[in-house]
């Protein structure tokens, strides 16, 4: 996976393949009329959003004047949200999240994890990737497990995949380890439900991530996540991190957190830390639009599954099985 | 209105009550000293002029944020094409090293409570 | 008008300071989990929702029921309710205000609140239920207040008001529907998603509200010179009737399908609710007295001779308001989250700090609630003197 980091401008021929279906099926009027609603009800949000900006920052001058500049961008953008939520609100990817890759960009992150090494090494047993992830990120190890947060964890099979488990399936299977994790995906429902945009889906690159300083702790987002993925800070996380990482901040009480498949080393062209720390090798990290990508290479001849795909959600993790 | 006197000293008092933050702050700021604040750097130049962080290095700092965090712009160029990565601790705590000295003293003194961002963001130089 | 809560004889203040020393309990908890977060409640990463957002979902019902009470008054011209409307509306007022502090208690920064007007995002149901909620309140307080203030005047309510009245009514309805699509809107959670949710929230506040509203009713015969009259309480009884009717007849839908399809992810959380799962029945015994209550009620009502005893009426509306404020509470939040998205069981009981803060918030309710029922009292004592 190294050095596809850099790959960010590319979109392959192969693309074309994936654009296919789901297009073609938004009939124009339905289309039209969703987002016609959807400018309505964001005018009236956008009335409110932008006098109240007016009244808090009547500052002139500086940061000031560029900040409501900014507004106007940012109600804008907000428009353009609440058209896509709409006409996502209507139109849902169809089927079982066959056609999913998304189409508009040249980068769409991807995780393939193969659960066929995974666990299988000398190291496994204090799994390093789960390590390296939880210490570069101040992730707090707290002893309740009501209260726990985490970024990354094992489960096994039948946990993963409940739906996909049956009475005489293989021990082996049955208890083998998997690696979970936010799924980043393509249609994410927390994104969906989050009332103030603190989770988001970063277009550039279809990151789900979390912006903790506006995150108000409803646990909206909780309860739309079918993966379990997300995690509240119930209690205050500083007492149980046994070594903090200075260059990374921790999270203050009351707000949700979750992977973000390592945004900040990506910005230095690195791929996320549990890929670097997994001595097996088993997880793979790459652009899924890049079809010279190893992610793509390896899903075109392996057997891969995502977790519970007839959601519609369109996970970006895949495994391996 | 045998009691108009009462009244009136009622009101004064009330009045005098009311507006005790406003003149304590003017008698406090008049006899207090502003701090000196060690800056403690080789740098010359601050990401933007001196007068402009001083009034709004927490607006700066908010956007800063927003970029980082929602828009993945990281990087910031000065007037002079000088970039520096949008951060907290790794650019301004790099050279303001002493939060103690820099930060608290005139946090303080201005009566801001410890902003929040403390409360996760790690001070770099922290022993 | 507000003075006239000022003026009570010593049961009133007696009460009065009971409810606020309900209510500093509630807040000097509330502080405690400001500071040390919700770990203090029995919520976990399992269940992230829990008592708090159960009363929200219940007290949305008590609030949209006012309209219960205004649609046969103004739509239908049944002046038998004609006194009973400021009640219903006074009613909503209070339940609404406890809505939002049960969202308010919740949060984990609350003090970030306003990042929902300052971020306004209309792809959230949680956004619409805030302007419905908040709509909700303000109408009812400007009906409210407008038509006792004309009461107590001894005229008739101004024009004006006349279509926000009529707005009221379809307002009602949506603040029920918008918080029965917070939960059926999210695909992952088999046990909410089912598009029978916001006819089952109708339902069941259309028979809580006003089973409270008939005791509240009856309090208030017994305690002031304003006597709700044996007509209107019998006609909101045969509501009360209908609803719960319905409410059964849809929750024996969802059975049905639930267990007739036999789909797994569908059926665990019932079989959770009703009989345990995996060896866990934290709820069971809770459904099933809510289950014998509702059935009990429904015997008390639909016969015409229990109906009409006012002794018996009044027991079965206490057994409509806890056996909907069992299955809609706890019930249905709770069990959202049981089995949680690994197919195991982590169960979830409120610590005693987190119910010492909900009936706080309760007693913010009926403080409310007594104040403004207060003032009603009040004016139409003097009416009756004079």
């Amino acid at each position: 996976m190294r050095g596809e980091g850099r790959v960010r401008t590319c979109i392959g021929e192969a693309d074309d393949c994936y654009v296919s279906s789901s297009r073609a099926q938004r009939g124009d009027l339905p289309d039209a009329l969703w987002k016609g609603i959807a400018v309505g009800l964001t005018l009236l949000a956008m009335t409110q959003n932008a006098l109240l900006k007016a009244i808090v920052e009547d500052k002139k001058m500086g940061v000031k004047r560029r900040d409501f500049f900014k507004i106007a961008g940012v109600t804008a953008l907000s428009a353009l949200t609440a058209t896509k939520a709409v006409s996502a609100f209507a139109f849902g990817p169809s089927g079982h999240g066959g056609e999913t890759v998304s189409k508009d960009n040249a980068v769409r992150w991807a995780m393939v994890i193969d659960t066929r090494k995974c666990g299988k090494g000398a190291q496994c047993k204090n799994c390093p990737s789960l390590r390296a992830c939880h210490e570069a990120h101040n992730v707090p190890d707290i002893p309740n497990k009501k209260h726990e947060v985490k970024w990354i964890w094992q489960d096994s099979y039948d946990h993963a995949f409940p739906t996909q488990t049956h009475a005489l399936i293989k021990d082996e299977l049955k208890t083998r380890p998997v690696m979970l994790l936010c799924n980043h995906c393509d249609n994410p429902p927390c994104v969906r439900v989050c009332p103030t945009k603190a989770t988001f889906k970063r277009e550039q690159d279809g990151l789900v991530m979390m912006d903790q300083h506006r995150c108000i702790g409803c646990r909206y987002c909780m309860s739309g996540c079918p993966y379990g993925a997300r995690s509240f800070n119930w209690v205050e996380p500083k007492p149980h991190i046994k070594k903090i990482n200075r260059a990374y901040p921790v999270r203050t009480l009351g707000v949700v957190e979750k992977c973000t498949f390592c945004a900040e080393r990506l910005a230095k062209n690195q791929g996320p830390i549990c890929v670097e720390a997994c001595p097996e090798k088993a997880i793979v990290f790459g652009n899924l639009n890049d079809p010279k990508s190893e992610v793509r290479k390896i899903l075109s001849v392996s057997d891969s599954v995502r977790r519970k795909p007839h959601l519609g959600t369109s996970p970006e993790v895949y495994y391996i099985m | 209105m045998r009691d108009t006197a009462k009244v009136i000293i009622g009101i004064l008092v009330f009045l005098v009550l009311v507006t005790t933050p406003f003149w304590y702050g003017k008698i406090a700021a008049e006899s207090g000293k502003p701090p000196v604040l060690k800056v403690g750097t080789a740098e010359k130049e601050c990401v933007m002029s001196k007068d402009f962080m001083r009034a709004n290095h927490m607006d700066l700092l908010n956007e800063w944020r927003d970029h980082v965090v929602r828009e993945a712009d990281r990087v910031y160029v000065r007037e002079d094409g000088r970039r520096f990565d949008k951060s907290l601790g790794n650019t301004c705590m790099k050279c303001h090293t002493d939060k103690k000295e820099f930060c608290d003293k005139c946090h303080s003194y201005s009566g801001v409570k410890e902003p929040f961002c403390w409360d996760c963001h790690n001070d770099p130089n922290a022993r | 008008m507000l003075e006239k809560a000022l003026v009570g004889n010593k049961k009133y203040w007696m009460f009065v300071f009971f409810l606020l020393v309900i209510i500093g309990l509630g807040f000097l908890t509330y502080l405690c989990q400001l500071s040390q977060g919700l770990g203090i409640t029995g919520m976990s990463r399992d269940v992230s929702w829990g008592l708090y957002i159960a009363q929200f979902t219940f007290l949305v019902g008590v609030a949209a029921s006012a309209v219960m009470v205004v649609l046969p008054y103004y739509l239908h011209d049944y002046k038998a309710f004609g006194k009973l409307t400021v009640l219903g509306e006074f009613l909503a007022i209070a339940s609404v205000i406890m809505c939002m502090l049960f969202i308010f208690v919740d949060m984990g920064q609350p003090f970030r609140a306003f990042n929902m007007i300052l971020h306004p995002t209309p792809g959230s149901v949680m956004f619409w239920d805030m302007v419905s909620l908040g709509g909700y309140l303000l109408l009812n307080m400007l009906i409210g207040w407008t038509c006792l203030e004309a009461e107590r005047k001894s005229v008739p309510p101004p024009k004006w008001i006349k279509p926000f009245i009529y707005l009221s009514i379809p307002w009602a309805v949506s603040i029920h529907t918008v918080t029965a699509f917070l939960y059926c809107g999210i695909g992952g959670r088999s046990f909410w998603f089912t598009a029978i949710m916001a006819p089952r929230f109708l339902s069941s506040a259309f028979s809580a509200g006003p089973a409270l509203l008939i005791i509240f009713a009856l309090i208030i015969r017994r305690i002031s010179h304003f006597k709700p009259g044996y007509e209107p309480i019998q006609k909101l009884a045969q509501i009360v009737t209908y609803a719960i009717c319905i409410n059964v007849f849809f929750v024996l839908l969802e059975i049905f399908t639930v267990f007739y399809s036999a789909i797994p992810e569908h059926m665990h959380h019932f079989k959770y609710l009703f009989v345990g799962l995996h060896g866990h029945t934290g709820l069971v015994p809770w459904m099933w007295a809510s289950t014998v209550l509702c059935l009990f009620a429904i015997v008390l009502l639909v016969n015409p001779k229990t109906r009409k005893k006012e002794h018996l009426l009044v027991i079965a509306c206490v057994a409509v308001f806890i056996g909907t404020w069992i299955d809609k509470g706890m019930g249905l939040v709770v069990t959202g989250f049981i089995p949680n998205p690994f197919d195991t069981v982590t169960e979830y009981m409120p610590t005693y700090r987190e119910v010492l803060i909900a009936l706080g918030v309760y007693g913010i309710g009926a403080l409310i609630i007594t104040v403004l029922y207060k003032i009603v009292l009040a004016i139409r004592d003097r009416e009756i003197a004079n």
